[in-house]
């Protein structure tokens, strides 16, 4: 009896079905974690609330954000000027509210622009191994040598000034990091027996990169580009504010705290409202990516 | 041992030279002649072109790059057009003060972040501990620039409880200059007038810069406290009969403080990138508002020259955060490793 | 409730429970445990690695750490009530008068601070008055009793330079140095070469002589245990399942899982036998135990045993099991193991 049982325990699809049950429950776990957690809760309202207002900005604004009034001009917030006005009449609340939109592209184009990247440069790299893997690896060393601002703000520069260039500068800049964790994930996938087994059957390198240890890795790549989103959005917003990133009239937040600072002390809040934004956006991502580094930390999951 | 650093440093010059080319694409793609910078607007076309022979930009690219090597070789970064002197003197000039700040700053990070962390750690999942992370995540979250206007507008604008942006009283005058260090310098000179305002003045810029890297300290100190709280040999230490308090003050915190001490390596290289923002708000004559004004004149030799400088002293100090990490650490990773 | 309260018993377990509350739900991870132990007894206590061996321990000097939680039962140390001390009196018991020494001695030391003041550290807890240099001296002392040669050069040793045999004997200094009325052994030799393995034991038995000290000796090494306890106390799934002298319990086993685990051992006379396996495996400790725990991989078990759990019967002079087989021919034993009143 127990030798049937213990064959039974070997076939295929029993390990699977185990397999599929160890993942439900993982998934599961993490629900739970995500319930208790009312940080994570919070941040994932929050950005929630971000795309939603992306999406529907132009309903929630209530004046045209590039329309410049100039009789209206830094207006204090009011019933009519929620967030009051800036230095050449326009309505900040709106702005803000249009701005999100391109805080919200800002992220996701560097994010899909730098992702892939890393992923193939991270595969290429661990999995082919050799002096394809020194070489990408020392390419990435030397990037991964600039302080991230300070290279994102040089190709900025270098560039030329604008919102386009701003992305690719800071896609520049963020690579690296995640090429080096993808090459780690695919060392540690490429003796699993499972690819061992591939092989052995026949598969091709490429095949195996791109059909088994890619989708493999996507996940570990996902949860990192989410922890970098707040980052990336200071980035950005940084490079607005030193005016080397998007270019006037945009709605752009960090350009809008630099367009404000003339009028700090008597019309605080042409400056400080459109950072609030920047602020609370981040802090979302950032209470995010926090909870899914506890959510996937094993010492939690015990309690 | 020795192995391993001689492994390093070789990385470290393969990762030097990268950074030169890196650099030297930079300068390529610059929209700017640099001839025109160099000659000036009113130059005729046939002056311009003798300069373009005599900087050797007629010569094809990779004769370009090894001038260019040359020039490094020989500690040559060029002329900053806005100063009119040579790049390295300019950073050499300014970079004392970025030193001090981040000084400063990163005082204000450890003291406040490492108990952050080990309290965090300690009470693990309780109010407290929430109250702690939060706080430490609006610290990464918030953007520097945005941090520094209000603050100026409260302490100084509004409270007046706090100096001016800048480094000094513009009616005091500057001590003797030897380290560059304001603090050091009033201190060597006696004048006490002088390091109170600086003292002053550095509070606010240094509080912003801190708290940008606070955060990592904190978070860092955290997970290796709860590394170490989940040890063996802190069971051990309760079996004893020792008190929590000293569970944790003897045999817990020395051993997570060694992941921390490379944190805080880290983290001073990640103040190079704050000091930009920071000193642009705060007017602070550092290193940061240097490049930042580099960066938006198109100020080419600068911007070569300073983004390399610290592109290479970051590398620096991160090869001795590793070396620091590797000497304090065969003991702790071996009776890991074997146990 | 039924107390023995035999005065020549050192240590008394009363109905000890602990469960632990974790994310998927409750796991019972001790039911019902009670054991006593008598002054300058060595008891052995073993039992498949997950049974709750060195949770009883734990439990004991109370380190049992969240998520896990004593939920009920006594312990008795001498005339203390040790589930109802307060954090500072159980302090003071701890290091002191029970002392335990852990299973990886390497990962049991402080890899950033020096043997030697390790060892100085607990005598320092407990006696104030002895200040550093005191301690410090008698821990050397200490060094020299385990038989670590050069004590003054080796106290200044850091744990990461010492072999798990040398590891191991400053734990055992460093436990025993205050010298304890009981001390348990949590597997001491598991993590070790088997080479040293019987030096270790015999120091310990050796110490515990010479100091006059009780031991708790945790193994899941039934051989171990039979050299060197005088009772033995075998447990299953969170449960007591026998308990008894060494030579009853191992020549006579009453309860199904003791004798499924002596036949579990190799075979001395017959080498050739092939090993013995218990079927079936440990039951999850997440489900509300009811009846007997053993019963799923029990070749004698009955409808009822899934349902009811046996109460502890007396099969012979201090030899107890808790198995419904005996329930015709014994009686229940005075001291409850198990019975819920």
């Amino acid at each position: 009896m127990t030798d049937t049982a213990r064959e039974d325990a070997l076939k295929p699809e029993v390990v699977r079905q185990m397999r599929r049950d160890a993942r439900k429950r993982y998934f599961q776990d993490s629900y739970t974690l995500w319930k208790r957690n009312p940080i994570t809760m919070i941040g994932t309202i929050t950005i929630a609330l971000l795309i939603l207002i992306a999406f529907i900005a132009p309903l929630l604004a209530t004046h045209d954000p590039y329309e410049q009034i100039l009789a209206d001009r830094l207006f204090a917030p009011s019933a009519e000027h929620w967030f009051g006005t800036d230095n050449l009449g326009r309505d900040i609340y709106s702005r803000v509210v249009h701005g999100s939109r391109l805080t919200l592209m800002i992220a996701i184009l560097v994010a899909v622009i730098s992702g892939p990247i890393g992923l193939v440069v991270g595969v290429l790299s661990g999995y082919l191994g050799g002096w394809v893997d020194e070489v990408l690896m020392r390419i990435s060393d030397v990037f991964l040598a600039f302080p991230k601002l300070i290279l994102a703000v040089a190709f900025a520069a270098a560039l030329g000034t604008g919102l386009e260039n701003a992305i690719i500068a800071i896609s520049v800049a963020n690579w690296p990091g995640y090429a080096r964790m993808v090459r780690a994930e695919t060392l540690a996938v490429r003796n699993s027996d499972y690819i061992q087994a591939i092989r052995v059957l026949g598969a091709g390198r490429l095949r195996i990169m791109v059909g088994h240890i890619t989708p493999m890795c996507m996940s570990t790549l996902i949860v990192r580009v989410s922890f970098d989103m707040g980052a990336i959005i200071l980035i950005a917003a940084g490079l607005g504010f030193l005016g080397l990133g998007a270019q006037p009239p945009s709605p752009e937040w960090g350009l809008m705290v630099s367009d404000g600072r003339d009028y700090l002390v008597d019309q605080w809040w042409v400056s400080t409202l459109p950072g609030l934004a920047i602020l609370i956006v981040v802090l979302g991502f950032n209470l995010i990516g926090d909870g899914i580094r506890d959510i996937l930390d094993p010492h939690q999951r015990q309690s | 041992m020795g192995n391993y650093i001689l492994k390093r440093l070789v990385s470290l010059c393969i990762t030097v030279a990268g950074i030169a080319i890196v650099t030297f694409f930079l300068s390529l793609i610059v929209p700017i002649d640099p001839l025109a910078a160099i000659a000036g607007p009113q130059a005729d076309p046939e002056t311009v072109e003798r300069l373009r022979a005599v900087y050797g930009f007629d010569q094809p690219l990779h004769v370009q790059f090894f001038r260019y090597v040359e020039r490094l070789a020989h500690f040559d970064l060029g002329m900053s057009f806005q100063t009119g002197r040579p790049v390295l003197d300019d950073i050499i000039y300014f970079f004392p003060a970025t030193f001090e700040l981040a000084s400063i700053a990163m005082i204000i990070a450890i003291v406040f972040g490492i108990p952050l962390g080990v309290i965090s750690a300690v009470k693990r999942n309780s109010f407290l501990d929430q109250a702690a992370r939060v706080i430490s995540l609006i610290g990464v979250s918030m953007p520097v620039f945005w941090l520094g206007l209000v603050l100026l507008l409260i302490f100084y604008f509004k409270l007046s409880w706090l100096p001016e942006p800048g480094r000094l009283d513009i009616m005091l005058i500057e001590p003797p200059r030897i380290t560059g260090m304001l603090l050091i310098d009033s201190i060597i000179a006696g004048d006490w007038e002088v390091f109170q305002d600086a003292l002053m003045h550095s509070i606010m810029p240094a509080t912003v810069l801190g708290l940008f890297g606070l955060a990592g300290i904190a978070r860092i100190a955290r997970s290796s406290m709860l590394d170490v709280l989940s040890q063996e040999y802190v069971k051990t230490a309760r079996i004893k009969g020792l008190s929590e308090f000293w569970v944790i003050v003897r045999h817990a915190f020395p051993n997570a403080l060694v992941p921390t001490v490379t944190m805080i390596g880290l983290t001073y290289g990640g103040l190079l990138e704050g000091a930009v923002l920071t000193e642009t708000i705060f007017s602070w004559p550092g290193l940061g508002r240097y490049l930042t004004v580099a960066f938006l004149t198109l100020d080419l030799n600068a911007i070569v020259g300073g983004t390399m400088l610290v592109a290479i002293s970051y590398s620096l100090v991160n090869l001795l955060v590793d070396l620091l990490y590797a000497y304090l650490n065969p003991k702790i990773t071996l009776a890991k490793g074997e146990g | 409730m039924t107390v023995g309260a035999d005065k020549n018993n050192l240590l008394e377990v009363e109905d000890l429970a602990v469960r632990f509350y974790t994310l998927r739900g409750t796991v019972h991870a001790l039911e019902d445990v009670s054991f006593k132990l008598g002054q300058g007894e060595s008891v052995g206590l073993v039992g498949e690695t997950g049974c709750g061996k060195s949770l009883t321990a734990r439990a004991i000097l109370r380190i049992v750490s969240p998520p896990g939680k004593i939920i009920r039962g006594n312990i008795r140390f001498e005339d203390k009530q040790l589930l109802e001390l307060s954090e500072r009196e159980i302090r003071q018991i701890r290091g002191n008068q029970i002392s335990m020494i852990m299973q990886e001695p390497k990962m049991s030391l402080n890899p950033s601070m020096r043997v030697g003041k390790q060892v100085a550290e607990t005598l320092m807890i407990h006696d104030k008055s002895l200040g550093k240099r005191g301690a410090y001296a008698q821990a050397v002392d200490m060094l020299n009793a385990v038989s670590i040669p050069d004590p003054k050069h080796m106290a200044k040793r850091y744990p990461h330079e010492l072999s798990g045999g040398m590891a191991q004997r400053i734990m055992i200094a460093m436990m025993l140095v205050t010298r304890p009325k009981l001390l348990i052994a949590d597997e001491p030799t598991s993590a070790l070469d088997v080479t040293i393995q019987a030096q270790i034991i015999d120091l310990i038995n050796n110490l515990i002589d010479d100091i006059g000290s009780s031991v708790l000796m945790i193994s899941h090494d039934l051989g171990v245990v039979a050299e060197t306890c005088d009772r033995v106390i075998v447990m299953y799934a969170g449960s007591v399942a026998e308990s008894g002298l060494v030579r009853d319990v191992m020549e006579n086993p009453q309860h199904p899982y003791t004798q499924g685990l002596l036949r579990t051992l190799p075979d001395a006379i017959d080498p050739g036998q092939p090993l013995y396996s218990i079927k079936g495996t440990v039951p999850n400790l997440m489900d509300e135990p009811l009846g007997c725990r053993f019963a799923p991989r029990c070749p004698q078990a009955t409808d009822r045993c899934s349902s009811q759990k046996p109460p502890v019967y007396d099969v012979g002079p201090g030899h107890q099991v808790a198995c419904f087989l005996h329930e015709a021919t014994s009686p229940v034993a005075g001291t409850s193991v198990g019975v819920q009143l």
